[in-house]
């Protein structure tokens, strides 16, 4: 198996204060992998790290091949990214949005145009493609953004909680299209608070204090803890945490 | 009742954590009773001038010496000849030149009846006005001592002469102050705001994860806001020349030229506030009171900055907008050169390095 993301003891310190120590870990290509947690647990922290946006402390990374330090430029290029909060422009169309985004990723026109169509047609938002994305809701909004994305053919894309907010009918479409990314070879890097989500990675991990306390399956999780549901591994994991916010 | 006061503690409690706006509520009465008590004056102390003497006699002498005793005078140098007036309004910041004619005193003599001039620097009509008519009150005073002591009916006659701007039209002195104030304004307050807008709804982040340049992200957000001024400089001075009747005496390409220079200087300053701040609120407070009210005050367009106390005056020099003032007026009103105005390019200019550098340094540490 391809192994997309690596880690080794990776450690981000702020001062005193350890957010992410000695995190260690392997996800392969075409995976779904849930990256779970308590608040204040240490995620945001890791998941940033690996983006480019936060400088690691101490230990190596490689992202689709890359060092973590010294080739930020072509890691940024390889991955993709949607933030917690809503985070495309809302006084700006669908179109111009995918444009945009397409745009800073250096797609050229002609590709540019292929894609906001095929994108447009397989969400089915044409008659809204020239809408501002404001008066969309927030379903239709999440499932854009993260098209949006992966509009540039990443190799990972890292979704930070995605689906907050969202009713259980939109977030099982979401999914759909998560499963749709990672069939296409796209690996998925998911932080999420939903145990029901848990349960649709192929393999998920759990950080407690700041530090990677279970890496498994979710079947595998229930098996070594002998409980029926994500929900109680990850009650199991995170009640001992001495962080939380 | 009890409910209600339940709820005005909880007010109380928000008025009280918020540290910032509570220091500010208390800071800014004091600040502006002292700004206004004693830097704002608009009485003028000290006014540096130059005098010609063609006459050197005792007439002219004691004029001299009654000019350099006042309080509102400073006599800066005694010139030998009439061509040096005009270096000496361009290269020192002289208010006035007070000329003798070379038969002062025998004039005065022989037919009871003589002439000052008095050169005044009209692109600040307020203090031109305000000075002449001192230096008239000092004549007179001369005259009266004179006429009392040998009861001879003299009559010294002063000539003014308003350099610059003989009509004393106030909009030579606002124009160039209100062109430094809308720039500022839409520059720092529109940039830090539209880049702290980012922060806020997050997609900044989805920017800087993207292969895009942070330095390049920056550099196209001020890019609209530099077209904007450029128009409304455009704006500005089309209206000061159809309907204030306000020629633009000097180069046309200079004055952008700085203007440019100016605009840069204040997007540099916006993006520094938006690289320290983290709300669109903050952002616009800190634009509003931190950087147009003091501009407002050091700019030297409302109050003359020389009659200020010294260490305010100090303040006045880091203020972007008085040094944009200065080289406005230059260019505008007064129709001079690169070579008079090179002295303000050069601190617009390393103000803007320096804040360059700084934002790049500060954009940097945001990423780590």
């Amino acid at each position: 198996m391809d192994t997309v993301i690596h880690t080794d003891k990776l450690t981000k310190r702020f001062g005193d204060f350890i957010a992410a120590n000695e995190i260690t870990f392997d996800v392969y290509r075409g995976e779904i992998f849930g990256f779970l947690g308590a608040n204040g647990a240490g995620k945001t922290t890791a998941m940033r790290m690996l983006c480019g946006l936060s400088k690691p402390s101490s230990g190596t990374a490689t992202i689709a091949g890359f060092d973590i330090y010294k080739q930020t430029e072509e890691i940024k290029k390889n991955i993709g990214y949607m933030s917690q909060k809503f985070s495309l422009y809302e006084d700006l169309t669908i179109l111009e949005n995918i444009r945009f985004f397409g745009g800073i990723y250096g797609l050229s026109d002609k590709q540019l145009k292929e894609k906001s169509e095929q994108l447009i047609g397989t969400l089915g938002m044409e008659c809204e493609a020239k809408k501002m994305v404001g008066a969309l809701p927030l379903g239709w909004k999440q499932k854009l953004s993260f098209s949006v994305a992966i509009l540039h053919e990443p190799k990972i894309v890292f979704l930070d909680e995605p689906t907050g907010g969202v009713d259980p009918v939109t977030r099982r479409q979401f999914w759909d299209l998560i499963y749709e990314a990672a069939d296409s070879g796209i690996t998925v890097f998911v932080t999420t608070h939903y145990m029901d989500e848990a349960e649709y990675c192929n393999r998920i991990s759990m950080m407690v204090d700041g530090e990677i306390r279970a890496l498994d399956t979710p079947a595998k999780l229930k098996q070594e803890y002998a409980v029926t549901s994500m929900d109680e591994v990850f009650y199991r994991l995170a009640r001992g945490a001495k962080r939380s916010e | 009742m009890n409910n209600t006061s339940t709820f005005i503690k909880k007010e109380f409690l928000h008025v009280f954590r918020d540290r910032k706006t509570l220091l500010m509520l208390f800071g800014l009465p004091i600040v502006q009773i002292i700004l206004f008590g004693f830097a704002l004056t608009n009485e003028i102390t000290n006014a540096k001038i130059v005098v010609c003497d063609y006459a050197k006699d005792d007439a002219s002498q004691q004029i001299i010496g009654k000019l350099q005793a006042s309080q509102q005078f400073d006599i800066q140098r005694i010139l030998l000849n009439h061509k040096q007036i005009e270096t000496a309004f361009k290269d020192a910041e002289i208010k006035m030149a007070v000329v003798f004619p070379a038969n002062f005193n025998s004039d005065l003599l022989h037919q009871h009846k003589a002439q000052v001039q008095l050169i005044t620097d009209a692109s600040d009509p307020n203090t031109a006005t305000a000075i002449s008519g001192y230096a008239n009150q000092i004549v007179m005073d001369y005259q009266n001592e004179l006429m009392q002591l040998q009861r001879v009916p003299y009559q010294i006659n002063t000539e003014v002469r308003m350099l610059y701007n003989p009509e004393l039209k106030a909009a030579v002195n606002f124009v160039p102050g209100v062109m430094s104030l809308i720039l500022l304004l839409v520059c720092v307050l529109m940039t830090s705001v539209a880049i702290v807008k980012e922060k806020e709804t997050g997609t900044m982040e989805v920017l800087l994860v993207s292969p895009f340049s942070p330095f390049l992200i920056i550099v196209s957000k001020a890019m609209p806001y530099l077209a904007l001024s450029l128009i409304n400089l455009t704006i500005i001075l089309l209206l000061s020349v159809l309907v204030l009747g306000m020629p633009i005496n000097g180069s046309i390409l200079l004055l952008y030229a700085v203007s440019t220079l100016f605009i840069i200087t204040a997007l540099s300053l916006g993006l520094l506030i938006s690289n320290r701040t983290a709300s669109q609120q903050s952002a616009m407070l800190i634009s509003l009171m931190g950087m147009l009210v003091p501009s407002i005050l050091f700019t030297g367009f409302m109050f003359p900055l020389e009659n200020m106390p010294y260490p305010l005056q100090l303040v006045s020099h880091i203020i972007p907008a008085k040094w944009y003032y200065i080289i406005v007026k230059s260019v505008m009103v007064k129709g001079l050169g690169f070579s008079a105005i090179w002295k303000e390019t050069l601190v617009l200019l390393t103000m803007t390095m320096l804040l360059l550098v700084v934002n790049i340094k500060t954009f940097k540490i945001r990423l780590t």
